[in-house]
């Protein structure tokens, strides 16, 4: 294997067994058994057809959320502003979902489409204005993550009339569940969402690697200035690449308000889903696949810590911890890298002198 | 003979690397020493293991004739090692004496002692000869006075050794007379020297003797005396012989290409400085712009290739008005550019070579259809090109950042003259080169202008510009100061122009 390939790889993987490891030492000064801990962490992330379904289902938005933050990535633009997007899919989701009466066919797709084209929209602002005034994007999209938290609660108030902290549910034609998954999986609440997901991890792959538009917004990614050279225009692969990147972010609201949830509620704090899009992008190293896979492992810790509250005693609280951990290694990966290189050379020296 | 310095059988490697495979290299006390090899033969990471920035993995180090390990540049420096380093590390807004001083300033209680502090740098100054302004801020003073400062610096802090790093890569002609008078003073004083350079000129002008490296390999130290000429050491540098007179065919210019008139550029800062610049260049000729660094080069390019709108005046492509066309229509109008800085401008550096060879016409067939790339007809043009123009790469899916200055720059020279332009703008196109890259590019444009292109260099090395170019025009404060035949002019008096010397001559 080549070494990039090969270091791309291992750091994700040592960054998780490490972020495990801080965890089990957290369990042990926490006076627990991380072997207890472990075990009904597993077996609530995978032990069961339940807690499968589960796991794919949290997985779903997550996906999303990270290809969002990731596509940005990739074209050198870093969008914070992911959580904001999903919250404006999500109501734009909801409403289509509940105010529209049409064939599934029709319904489905059409609130799916809505949740693309508002969070796009939202995500339009912060890459207008780099474009045109050069205003920092994380400072406008953290700023436009506030503006949609109070403007989606002001919405389904207003709007779509939630007088009860929760919007009435969707109709059915606009809903992502599905009776089936839910069987096979001994009542989770898997929906189709996973499916649109590995759709969405495709096609975030043939539009950067076999498109025109993908060759220019990598291209710019890398470098700005001999794209800029080369003839393409920086301005609109800015605006383009936040536009696209919002899209994904409005799915993973749709998951949420078409799948898992069939509604909205009213929120004074944010979902966490576009925040955790940023670490799933991390761990995932901005690749498709690398994103859909670090997406169910935190999906999966986030689900089986809930079972290792039940099982072991230990507060589910515990796996944001790991979560955490991991992030940070994958972060400090440079480091890493440097640590392994330093331990690969004193080992040769090692020889050398024999 | 007394050595200060003796580098003896050092080796260092970067992984499977060996930057300096079993180098020895020793310094007689007051003695200019040059360093000589081509770039990548590794000097700089053997001057970087003198001044303790890279531990060596083999060799011994002896500073008087006592071994010593110089684990980090404050031991270099009690050892009374000073380097002068190639890209100045000055802070802009400090004064001279400020910067001199910086990380070693006399105090008096919490303060700086900036009374004592000037008495010391000007009593320094005056010794060696080294003429400054102690007040004046580094932004208002020229590249070569920043030198100075450089100098200084060292010496202030008591360096008896000083090793200067390319130090005439951004000097005038002028100029770089008056650093060969300050080291042979700094000598006079009783210092040492070792001068890092590809120049050979300067070495037989200067150097006492000369160490020559290659790949990383030692190939012979030298007295620089009558029994050396620069043709020796070229080819004990290259390995083999250069030519270094190539006549090149006569210029055979017919209409014209380009046409500026009076251009106005301003800079990012909002400053004219570009002001009226007339220039015309034919097909078939190559018109050398000689000028000092930041004379409006660099805007005069970025307007040309459509990076920047005029403020005023006109650009004329074959007749054609292309002023404040962007820069995809100035390429699709004919013009090709190898820009100044090719890791910035040139190159995306993390795309392969495959996909850097189609970085203009990406979006034309064969290279993409209804919106999508098609890679094979990207790797066959690639594989086309670097077979055409000898660009060195293990294969077209390395990123362009794998390979060498000289393979990168032939692969940028590749892609643009494939697109056939009528006019070929060339900005530095062999800075950071070695000598056997150098040649090869000069070909290039040798090629293209008897293709019956027009070609624009612009280049700070007025070596290479009398070399190539078929006209020279001198770039002075954004105005062409004057037109000179390369076979009449003198390296003096482009200088003489180029730093503002009036002659009464007309502007053309």
């Amino acid at each position: 294997m080549n070494k990039l390939a090969y270091n791309r790889l291992l750091i994700p993987l040592l960054s998780i067994l490490m972020g495990l490891l801080v965890g089990a030492i957290v369990m042990l000064i926490g006076g627990y058994n991380p072997v207890q801990g472990f075990s009904s962490l597993f077996s609530g992330m995978v032990g069961s057809p339940y807690a499968i379904g589960e796991t794919l289902r949290a997985a779903a938005p997550l996906i999303f959320s990270g290809l969002a933050v990731a596509f940005a990535f990739r074209t050198g633009l870093f969008n914070i502003g992911v959580e904001g997007q999903v919250l404006i899919g999500w109501v734009a989701a909801v409403y289509v979902g509940i105010n529209f009466d049409l064939p599934m066919f029709i319904h489905l797709p059409l609130a799916l489409l809505a949740a693309m084209f508002a969070a796009a929209l939202w995500a339009f602002v912060p890459g207008f204005l780099k474009a045109k005034f050069h205003v920092h994007e994380v400072i406008t999209s953290i700023m436009m993550n506030y503006i949609a938290l109070y403007t989606t609660n002001a919405i389904l108030r207003s709007v779509i009339g939630v007088t009860n902290e929760r919007t009435e549910d969707i109709k059915d034609s606009a809903s992502l569940a599905s009776p089936m998954l839910q069987e096979l999986t001994t009542f989770s609440r898997l929906h189709w969402g996973i499916l649109i997901a590995v759709l969405a991890a495709i096609v975030y792959y043939y539009i950067l690697q076999r498109t025109t538009l993908g060759y220019e917004l990598r291209a710019v990614g890398f470098n700005k200035h001999a794209s800029q050279y080369a003839g393409m225009s920086v301005n609109r692969n800015i605006i383009l690449s936040f536009v696209i990147s919002g899209m994904f972010a409005g799915l993973a609201g749709a998951m949420e308000g078409l799948g898992t949830f069939n509604g909205m509620t009213l929120s004074a704090s944010f979902t966490g889903v576009g925040f955790d899009g940023i670490a799933v992008a991390l761990l995932g190293a901005n690749t498709a696949v690398g994103v859909f896979l670090a997406a169910i492992l935190f999906a999966g810790l986030n689900i089986g810590g809930l079972a290792m509250q039940l099982g072991a005693n230990i507060p589910s609280e515990l796996v944001k911890v790991i979560i955490a951990a991991i992030v940070i290694f994958v972060a400090s990966g440079y480091a890493l890298n440097y640590v392994i290189e330093k331990l690969k050379g004193n080992r040769k020296k090692g020889v050398e002198k024999k | 003979m007394e050595y200060v310095i003796e580098m003896l059988n050092i080796r260092k490697e970067f992984g499977t690397f060996v930057a300096n495979d079993n180098i020895t290299l020793q310094l007689r006390k007051g003695e200019i020493h040059a360093l000589l090899g081509e770039n990548g033969a590794g000097k700089s990471t053997l001057m970087n293991v003198l001044f303790g920035l890279y531990q060596p993995e083999g060799g011994e180090i002896r500073v008087r004739g006592e071994k010593v390990n110089i684990e980090n540049p404050n031991i270099a420096n009690e050892l009374g090692i000073g380097m002068v380093h190639q890209h100045f590390m000055l802070v802009e807004k400090f004064t001279v004496t400020e910067n001199i001083i910086l990380g070693s300033e006399p105090r008096s209680g919490l303060t700086v002692d900036r009374a004592t502090a000037r008495k010391k740098v000007m009593d320094i100054s005056e010794q060696y000869g080294l003429r400054i302004d102690p007040d004046a801020k580094i932004e208002d003073i020229s590249v070569g006075m920043q030198q100075r400062v450089e100098i200084l610096k060292t010496l202030y802090r008591g360096a008896e050794i000083l090793i200067f790093d390319e130090p005439t890569a951004v000097l005038t002609p002028q100029e770089i007379q008056e650093l060969i008078q300050i080291m042979k003073r700094l000598i006079e004083e009783g210092k040492s020297i070792i001068l890092i350079t590809h120049k050979l000129k300067e070495i037989m002008q200067v150097a006492d003797r000369c160490t020559v490296i290659r790949r990383g390999r030692y190939i012979g130290t030298v007295e620089v005396d009558e029994t050396v000429n620069e043709d020796s050491l070229a080819e004990m540098m290259v390995g083999r012989e250069v030519n270094f007179d190539a006549e090149y065919s006569k210029a055979n210019p017919q209409q014209v290409v380009l046409d500026v008139q009076q251009l106005v550029v301003k800079d990012s800062r909002g400053l004219k400085v570009v002001e009226g610049l007339d220039l015309q260049i034919r097909s078939g000729e190559i018109l050398g712009i000689a000028g000092i660094d930041g004379n409006g080069q660099t805007e005069l390019i970025e307007a040309l290739s459509g990076l920047k709108k005029p403020e005023a005046g006109k650009i004329l492509l074959n007749g054609k008005d292309v002023t404040g066309f962007t820069p995809r229509k100035v390429t699709e109008s004919g013009v090709g550019h190898i820009p100044q800085d090719r890791h910035k401008h040139g190159l995306v550096l993390d795309y392969s070579i495959r996909d850097n060879m189609v970085l203009q016409t990406y979006y034309k067939e064969p290279f993409s259809k209804r919106g999508l790339m098609n890679y094979k007809a990207v790797a066959e043009k690639a594989k086309a090109l670097i077979e055409k123009f000898d660009v060195r790469t293990p294969s077209i899916d390395v990123p362009a950042r794998a390979l060498s200055g000289g393979n990168q720059q032939k692969a940028i020279i590749a892609r643009e003259v494939d697109r056939s332009p009528d006019l070929l703008i060339a900005a530095q196109p062999t800075r950071g080169l070695d000598v056997g890259a150098i040649e090869f590019i000069h070909e290039q444009l040798i090629k293209e202008r008897e293709k019956g292109r027009a070609v624009l260099l612009i280049s700070f090395e007025l070596e290479e510009i009398l070399h190539v170019s078929d006209r020279i025009a001198v770039l002075y404060e954004g105005k062409i100061v004057g037109i000179r035949d390369p076979k009449e002019t003198t390296e003096q008096e482009l200088g003489f122009l180029m730093a503002g010397g009036k002659r009464g001559e007309e502007t053309v």
